[in-house]
């Protein structure tokens, strides 16, 4: 193992680059831009670098691990590493800014906002972001959890549509409220910890360790996963979503959707399973019954939505759902599952997205799904990736989304038949709402108003084609992503003392328990 | 139990078969305008290619102990987590060899007629490319060696579909047709999904061979749960009831790809489905008991709707449904009728294909008009595709010698042995076939003509020809070849297993009853349609013409039953997300907001109340310290 | 004398402050009322010092004059500014800041 310093130079790169950016004369938006796709390519870059030094068959929790003492009197340290589950989000974090700095591109002018403040707050996001997949120390990931509120808040305030103020605001006070019972929990948790064991400790490896009373995990799991269902955001903590998501900008709804909101359900399988495994068991069903609901609700909400974005957001919170469900059905299927079915539903988000955003940028900016029809005839190239994209989110199987999603499913049928075969109910409406999607705003004869409508550019779809080709290669080879998650997850499997139930019938040539490559 | 041979020698390309057609999809695809002018020709080229890789590996097959023609080809794992494993892996056996070379040999006749028949479209490059992509999918789908992988296959092609009805995507029909067509799919896809699940954590395992190893050990009740679901599955991809709303819908799709998706091949991909997992229904009385009143039921759905439709292709449709029914009521028969399933599948995927594009080529003639009340007296005019479309039709309704009477046979007689009602059932279908095919060629070819004013029928040009040729060629011989030369109740034997009938009466008895019904049948339509004029508006006719005019009402349940229900939940929940959940937010807000505005109300501005409230305070907490003094 | 008196006077000098800045509305008289508030205080803490045998009361009690020294600056500058304004020296009157 290298000692080199990979994550924090990972956060550092792009925090560099954001000051720079900031820095900068307001008249040189250009230089701005194209700073900006550099530092966070180089960030890419890093990661990619990383990743490969990734080793999936190790034995340690967590690898590239740096940990240096912060506030000792409690116990607080700049503690970073990741293990496979962190790994691939924050690859997906990598990957994703990028391309949303390439496609908003032209998102914002001088108008409103600074064209560099922009630039500045996503790539401050990004080191945010990996800063939150990498933290080790349950402290340090509380702040970074609230700190990217900050530049989220801005980036929907300032850059926004409409309403963005109201939608930013709500954003705000919504998580701010869902951070403050963590708040409350990770103090509660300290307190314990030093009840325990004399000496009390934030770091998360000894957390997990001990072994707390079941009376008081059950409180402390409440703070935590109500901050972490803000997030997620599961029924009935969505409505922030639907209005972020339409008033922000596409990118930032990339990022935010795509990104940000996967720190609810990895928080969940990170810290609530290992730390707290009874309360998680006890409530289980509660849980699933949560996401359940979302599954449904957010899909047919869906199904009756005229906004794209509102649209994309509700049918998130559908996924979102799947996620959950996954993660709380305690099989590694599940688990695994929805692990990659986060990093799926990023691409897939992105795609969507940034498709309907460059379909939005040619009409006005308009939203609405009734304002278009028969673009397909114009700009086929677009309402190609919109297919893919839409198909991405249908989960056709033969996209990274359909690993996600089926394995979600079997966890789920293998722990309680009855609630597996009721979420596979679900891609029903997913394909209904989706297609729906499609047929009105894609086929049909041209609208007269869209007349002339520009295909793609060139910038446009080197934006789009790294995201359909990882949609499409881990599809059909998810091995890379598999093979880092899988030993992570039975990491937290056995932490929280599961074991996956095992088939009636036992076949002959089968390999034996847990033989996968 | 077969043995596992590994791929070697031709068979290490079983691979190749699926990565030809994908390569031209994805060069058509994504290669853009560049590809215009070569690219069909790419496309038919990759299926050539596939299609002569498949005959190989026939002939090496053929070479092999009949135990020792099941090849195993595994390319990499595909997903896996704890003690689940499917692979990248294909399977290559009796019954995937006979698909693959329908597949490929009619998936390369409509690929040339295609050229013909879109040479006038701008798109015709994307045609193409979603055609190789079709066949790409078939492939996978008829190759996997475990059911996930299938499922690939199995949504690949309904994508493809998809996409190929909606091919003209600015007529709102066909766009619609095609969400719908997906979306009921994806009804069966439930199914599906629902029966890997089952079949895994019943069996530990995905894969055919390790499933169907040990898959007498399970519980019945299990079982008939996995075929009632396999059949959920087989029913939406195969337009069966209750999920048979879509197929005349789909005919909103170019006419090559009604030949070839919904008739010839995707739409029999839920008759393979039950075949390949013949072992499950065989034990499982139940759930096949179930796959034969469906079956029963769509064969006679199917044949009433043939009957009452003026479209030309929606009457083949029509036709398609009950004909599927009849494959999937021999394929619920047991091991007497999975053979006799598919060799029906093979033989109604070369008529049928050539029925479609015949009345494609009709069409081309006509200025794309399908109404057939507007054709008649065509056979002077259009030669050859009248000829080779008589040829077929006489191949569907089955007149001995050619292709359909053998298969068409061989399953009435199986259900004879069943269940007499079940035989009787199809036997009466049988002659309901002979009706609405003869009403479908008298109304085209002969009669008088009742053509639209300046229309000018003309023959089709040969590219389009000779597919036709090739296939009534097929449809004349293929039964007798498959049946006498090419043994296939042998050859399918290993994979499918076999029982011979046994009958009370002589074949031949029944084999005469249903030809008498058939002419009868034929007869009649043909005093009704040829005889008497055909009045260009269609008379409003008996309570059952216009109910079968209406496709008994399918849609009209499922509208009922699913869609409406589904647009009330969804506007009610929409209601109540802004109003509900959204409006507890807002209003926690508004109440938060409306107090500070009370409470700002105290701040008078008059210094000498603060000083008053401030001299009570201070009384207060000296009170409440004197107090807890005192105390 | 008993000690104890003193503080009486100094309750009894407080709660006419008391009083009189509630009921008089002349700046300048309550401004007078406050001084009187604080001097009882000042009272009261040298007493207790007294009482106390402490010098922590007395302590107090200057830094309470350099207080009030430094409030009468600042407070008759700003009554001054408001009578030059607007001709009153009410304290109901300039009520600006109010809601």
């Amino acid at each position: 193992m290298t000692t080199f310093p990979w994550l924090t130079t990972l956060m550092v790169v792009p925090l560099v680059g954001s000051i720079i950016v900031a820095l900068l004369p307001s008249a040189r938006a250009a230089l701005a831009k194209q700073l900006a796709l550099v530092f966070s390519l180089a960030t890419l870059v890093l990661t990619v670098l990383m990743a490969l030094q990734f080793q999936g068959d190790s034995t340690e929790p967590f690898q590239f691990v740096e940990s240096h003492p912060w506030i000792p009197a409690f116990g607080i340290s700049y503690s970073v590493g990741v293990d496979g589950i962190a790994l691939v989000l924050v690859a997906l974090a990598a990957t994703l800014v990028p391309i949303v700095v390439l496609a908003g591109w032209n998102d914002v002018d001088d108008s409103r906002g600074s064209v560099k403040g922009y630039f500045a707050l996503i790539l401050v996001l990004e080191t945010l972001m990996i800063g939150v997949f990498s933290a080790t120390d349950v402290f340090l990931f509380y702040v970074f959890f609230e700190v990217m509120l900050i530049p989220t808040y801005f980036l929907i305030g300032r850059y926004g549509g409409l309403q963005r103020s109201y939608a930013a605001v709500k954003f705000l006070l919504y998580s701010l409220v869902g951070g403050l019972f963590m708040l409350a929990a990770l103090i509660g948790l300290f307190v314990v910890s030093a009840q325990l064991t004399g000496q009390g400790t934030f770091d998360f490896l000894s957390l997990a360790g001990l072994d707390i009373d079941e009376n008081t995990q059950k409180l402390l799991f409440v703070g935590f996963f109500l901050a972490f269902a803000v997030k997620a955001p599961l029924w009935p903590f969505h409505t922030w979503l639907p209005d972020a998501a339409a008033e922000a900008k596409v990118g930032t709804s990339v990022l935010l959707i795509g990104v940000l909101d996967k720190v609810g359900t990895f928080g969940m399988i990170r810290y609530l399973l290992p730390i707290f495994p009874a309360a998680s068991d006890f409530y289980a069903p509660f849980v699933i019954a949560l996401a359940l609901i979302g599954i449904f609700y957010g899909a047919y909400v869906a199904l009756g939505q005229n906004d794209m974005k509102r649209l994309f957001a509700y049918s998130s919170m559908s996924h979102f759902g799947f996620i959950t469900l996954g993660i709380f059905v305690f099989t590694t299927t599940g688990q695994s599952g929805s692990v990659v079915y986060m990093v799926a539903h990023g691409l897939s988000t992105a795609a969507l997205f940034l498709t309907a955003g460059f379909l939005m940028s040619r009409y006005h900016g308009s939203s609405l799904i009734s304002d278009y029809g028969g673009v397909n005839k114009a700009a086929p190239v677009l309402s190609g990736f919109f297919m893919i994209a839409a198909l991405s989110s249908l989960a056709l199987p033969g996209m990274v989304s359909f690993v996600g999603e089926f394995m979600v499913l079997l966890g789920s049928f293998q722990r309680y038949l009855w609630i597996g075969a009721i979420a596979t109910l679900g891609i029903v409406i997913t394909a209904a709402y989706v297609l729906r999607l499609y047929q009105k705003s894609m086929t049909g004869p041209l609208k007269p108003e869209l007349e002339g409508m520009r295909d793609l550019g060139g910038r446009e779809v080197t934006a789009l084609v790294p995201v359909a080709a990882l949609i499409i290669v881990l599809g059909l080879f998810p091995a890379p992503l598999l093979n880092v998650i899988n030993p992570a997850v039975q990491q937290t499997m056995t932490s929280v003392g599961a074991t996956d139930p095992a088939p009636t019938i036992q076949s002959a040539g089968l390999p034996a328990e847990g033989a996968d490559q | 139990m077969t043995e596992l041979m590994p791929a070697e020698g031709v068979f290490s390309l079983i691979w190749l078969l699926i990565a030809l057609p994908l390569a031209g999809s994805a060069v058509l695809i994504f290669g853009g305008r560049r590809t215009n002018s070569w690219g069909p020709y790419l496309a038919i080229l990759m299926v050539v290619g596939s299609a002569a890789l498949g005959w190989t590996m026939l002939l090496s097959m053929m070479q092999n102990s009949p135990e020792q023609r099941t090849f195993d080809q595994t390319l990499y794992s595909w997903v896996f987590a704890g003690s689940f494993q499917a692979d990248m892996a294909f399977q290559l056996d009796q019954l995937s060899m006979v698909f693959v070379l329908l597949i490929t040999t009619v998936g390369a006749l409509i690929h040339i007629y295609s050229l013909g028949y879109m040479a006038h479209d701008a798109n015709r490059r994307k045609f193409f490319g979603y055609l190789n992509l079709f066949v790409a999918a078939m492939l996978i789908l008829v190759l996997a060696n475990n059911y996930l992988l299938l499922y690939v296959g199995w949504e690949g092609v309904g994508l493809t579909s998809y996409l190929l009805i909606g091919f003209w995507l600015h007529k709102p029909a066909a766009a619609a047709a095609a969400k719908k067509a997906f979306i009921i799919n994806r009804v069966g896809d439930v199914g599906l999904s629902l029966a890997i699940m089952l079949l895994f954590v019943t069996f530990g395992s995905v894969s055919f061979q390790d499933v169907f190893g040990v898959a007498d050990q399970a519980s019945e009740g299990t079982l008939t749960a996995i075929g009632l679901l396999l059949l959920l599955a087989a029913a939406g991809k195969s337009a069966q009831f209750p999920l048979q709303a879509w197929l005349l819908d789909a005919m909103e799709g170019p006419t090559p790809v009604s030949a070839l998706i919904h008739a010839a091949t995707m739409v029999t991909a839920g008759v393979y489905l039950i075949v390949r997992s013949n072992v499950v229904f065989t034990a499982a009385e139940w759930a096949a008991t179930a796959v034969i009143i469906v079956g029963v039921i769509t064969m006679w759905m199917g044949a009433i709707i043939g009957s009452a439709k003026d479209d030309i292709k929606k009457s083949l449709a029509g036709s398609t449904m009950s004909q599927i029914g009849y494959m999937i009521t021999a394929a619920g028969l047991g091991p007497i009728g999975y053979v006799f399933a598919i060799f029906h599948l093979l033989t109604h995927g070369v008529f049928k294909a050539g029925l479609f594009l015949g009345a494609g080529s009709v069409m081309h003639g006509m200025r794309d008009n399908v109404n057939m009340r507007r054709y008649g007296a065509l056979m002077g005019l259009m030669g050859i595709t009248a000829v080779t479309f008589i040829i077929d039709y006489l191949a569907i309704i089955g007149i001995p010698p050619f292709a359909g009477f053998w298969s068409k046979d061989s399953i009435i007689h199986a259900a004879f042995e069943k269940s007499t009602l079940v035989g009787i059932l199809a036997m009466l279908a049988a002659g309901l076939t002979g009706f609405y095919m003869t009403r479908m060629v008298a109304m085209t070819f002969f009669g008088k003509a009742r053509w639209e004013d300046d229309e000018h029928p003309h023959e089709s040009p040969k590219v389009m020809t000779i597919p036709l040729i090739i296939l009534a060629i097929g449809a004349t011989f293929l039964g007798m070849a498959l049946l006498f030369w090419g043994n296939i109740k042998t050859w399918l034997e290993p994979v499918t297993g076999l029982e011979e009938v046994e009958l009370p009466l002589p074949e031949l008895a029944y084999g005469g009853m249903t030809l008498v019904l058939v002419i009868i049948g034929s007869v009649i339509a043909w005093v009704m349609y040829a005889r008497r004029s055909v009045p260009v508006e269609a008379p409003r006719g008996s309570w059952l013409t216009r109910a079968a005019r209406n496709e008994l009402y399918g849609n009209e349940v499922n509208d009922v039953l699913v869609v409406r229900p589904s647009y009330h939940a969804s506007r009610a929940l929409v209601w109540f997300d802004n109003r509900g959940v959204d409006g507890l937010v807002n209003g926690t807000a508004a109440f938060v907001g409306g107090l500070s505005g009370r409470l700002r109300r105290y701040q008078t501005g008059f210094a000498r109340s603060y000083a008053l409230s401030m001299v009570g305070g201070a009384v207060l907490v000296v009170l409440a310290l004197v107090l807890v003094r005192a105390s | 004398m008993n000690p104890a008196n003193y503080i009486v006077l100094s309750a009894v000098l407080f709660s006419i402050g008391a009083i009189g800045v509630l009921v008089r509305r002349n700046a300048i008289v309550v401004f007078m009322s406050i001084e009187l508030m604080l001097n009882a205080a000042n009272l009261a803490f040298v007493s207790f010092a007294r009482m106390n045998g402490n010098l922590d009361g007395q302590t107090v009690a200057f830094f309470v004059m350099v207080v009030a020294a430094a409030e009468v600056v600042v407070g008759l500058a700003i009554i001054v500014t408001i009578f030059r304004t607007r001709r009153t020296a009410s304290i109901d009157e300039p009520n600006l800041l109010k809601y």
